[in-house]
């Protein structure tokens, strides 16, 4: 465990040690601002909730999040880190953790900071603050999930930026596969379940309730296992992959 | 104690080490040496566990490494080839992040930095990020992290690569004083580090074992093993002579005349015929002395092609 927290705190401390993060958050925080009052319409619609702020946020992610998680394992295989890393006494799925959850809660930290938004809406009127939290915290769940298919893909090249782009490509995909442009290329010929199925991969169709605060656990489950299994694939990956 | 058994890898068609097979006990100093790519990195981290081999197994105090890698690589320090380190870190921070790792803390984390900084001189660049060190600043912090936790057995590969002749020096200063009850293995293509901190020395090429001896044996296997080597003040006419005595099998005449070079047929003992000739013909001798034998000639012999 002690390994593990060690790992997630040099990683922690690896993001702030270039002016990068700093950079990345306030572009974060402007591309999150620009979103929900251009795009989604903050004042017009006359409500005192931060729908407009959650909607984009699959989209925000899809660039955001590849970015923090392309270095974590490229990055150790081009510098050959990756050979000190793992002959420390500590195993695979600790590493992959650790740098997960360093990757993780520097996306939480991002999300906190748009507070500003929060105050906003709380002096405009009388928004219910728990179904924000339950937003903010299915938005850091969905966060967790891109960076999970980032960590994996990270471990796939040596290169950060073939890291970035598929990550963004697989994410893409996941998204999209909710969205009626895909769904309507298989509902012609193929059977409801399958058309069930495919919509039922989709991070967008599984964010749609938990945005507005709905916490349904089968919401939760599903980001929770699609963690799971990329961070999976993240660790077989590097199994076979670490040395060449 | 290192118990290597028929250890074999294989990267597609290409086998990188081929049925080796070795024990290490406390207290020896093991030479790698070989030909670039001839599989001694790969053993290396075979034997560190960070590669699985193909077959064969790796044993280290009588764990297999492949079943207890945590519990193994506790007790290995390693410096991996080129000295990887994220470069964003300072030395400090570096250090104490591996300690961490390790399970060192407290009072025990500060005494063993204090103790392996002394040992490896870091003192002046411990707040400095790694990235800004030199070379062989570089390295030493590298050897810093594979003994901060007093590990039973080191395994570093090629320690002494692109630091100048004096910090080399030192870093074979510093592997002969620990040696004592530790198991320490080295990869070089330097074949002087080998008879300056080895007690024992393994050839390989094209990854197999090809000699597996002390530094002295090895040196014996050269054909200028006690080869009598002769300068004198002025050139003479020697050859002649010196081909005619007892046990030489070539002689070898440079500088006009001026120095020789007795090959010996082996086992044959030439230092006491030469020594008596030149007295007798009363040549004034410049330099005279035995080779040990030249080990970049074992060298070629046994890895070349």
């Amino acid at each position: 465990m002690s390994a593990l927290l060690s790992i997630c705190k040099r990683e922690w401390s690896a993001y702030f040690s270039t002016p990068v993060a700093y950079v990345f958050v306030v572009i974060f925080l402007m591309m999150a601002a620009a979103f929900t009052f251009y795009l989604g319409n903050f004042y017009d619609r006359g409500q005192a909730d931060l729908l407009p702020f959650f909607n984009f946020h699959p989209w925000l992610y899809l660039f955001f999040m590849p970015a923090i998680a392309m270095g974590l394992w490229s990055q150790e295989r081009q510098l050959g880190t990756i050979e000190l890393l793992l002959t420390l006494p500590l195993t695979l799925t600790q590493a992959v953790l650790g740098k997960f959850l360093a990757a993780w809660l520097f996306a939480g930290l991002a999300l906190l900071l748009t507070f500003p938004l929060w105050l906003t809406v709380n002096y405009l009127g009388n928004p219910d603050n728990g179904v924000i939290l339950a937003s903010y915290l299915g938005s850091w769940l969905m966060a967790g999930a891109f960076l999970a298919v980032g960590s994996c893909m990270s471990a796939l090249s040596r290169n950060q930026i073939v890291a970035f782009i598929l990550t963004v490509l697989v994410c893409f995909i996941l998204m999209l596969s909710g969205f009626p442009m895909v769904l309507d290329v298989f509902r012609g010929w193929s059977s409801e379940a399958v058309t069930d199925f495919i919509a039922g991969l989709s991070f967008i169709s599984h964010f749609q309730a938990l945005a507005r605060g709905v916490v349904d656990i089968r919401d939760v489950l599903y980001f929770v296992l699609v963690i799971v299994v990329w961070l999976t694939a993240c660790i077989q990956i590097l199994t076979v992959k670490k040395a060449r | 104690m290192i118990e290597v058994q028929h250890l074999t890898q294989r990267f597609g068609d290409f086998t990188a080490v081929d049925d080796l097979s070795f024990d290490v006990r406390p207290g020896e100093v093991l030479g790698f040496l070989g030909p670039n790519g001839a599989g001694k990195s790969t053993t290396m981290k075979m034997i560190t566990g960070f590669l699985p081999p193909t077959s064969g197994r790796v044993r280290i105090f009588g764990e297999d490494i492949a079943r207890q890698p945590v519990a193994v690589k506790q007790r290995l320090g390693y410096l991996p080839e080129g000295a990887p380190a994220w470069g964003e870190m300072t030395v400090l921070g570096f250090l104490r992040f591996i300690g961490a790792v390790r399970g060192l803390s407290g009072n025990a984390l500060s005494q063993r930095l204090q103790q392996v900084v002394a040992q490896t001189e870091l003192q002046e660049v411990l707040r400095q990020p790694v990235h800004t060190l030199s070379k062989g600043f570089r390295r030493r912090t590298g050897l810093a992290q594979a003994l901060l936790h007093d590990p039973d057995i080191l395994i570093l590969d090629e320690p002494t690569d692109g630091l100048d002749p004096n910090q080399k020096q030192q870093v074979r200063d510093l592997i002969s004083n620990l040696a004592e009850d530790k198991i320490v293995i080295i990869s070089t293509h330097i074949l002087e580090e080998v008879s300056a901190v080895c007690s024992r020395a393994m050839i390989i090429a094209r990854g197999r074992k090809v000699a597996d001896c002390t530094p002295a044996e090895l040196e014996a296997k050269s054909r200028y093993h006690q080869a009598v080597a002769v300068r004198f003040q002025q050139p003479v006419q020697a050859a002649a002579v010196f081909a005619a005595l007892p046990g030489v099998t070539e002689v070898d005449e440079m500088e006009n005349g001026r120095s020789y070079l007795l090959l010996p047929q082996p086992g044959a003992r030439l230092y006491h015929d030469v020594s008596e000739v030149i007295d007798r013909h009363g040549w004034q001798v410049d330099t005279l002395h035995i080779e040990r034998g030249r080990l970049d000639d074992v060298f070629r012999q046994l890895t070349g092609i």
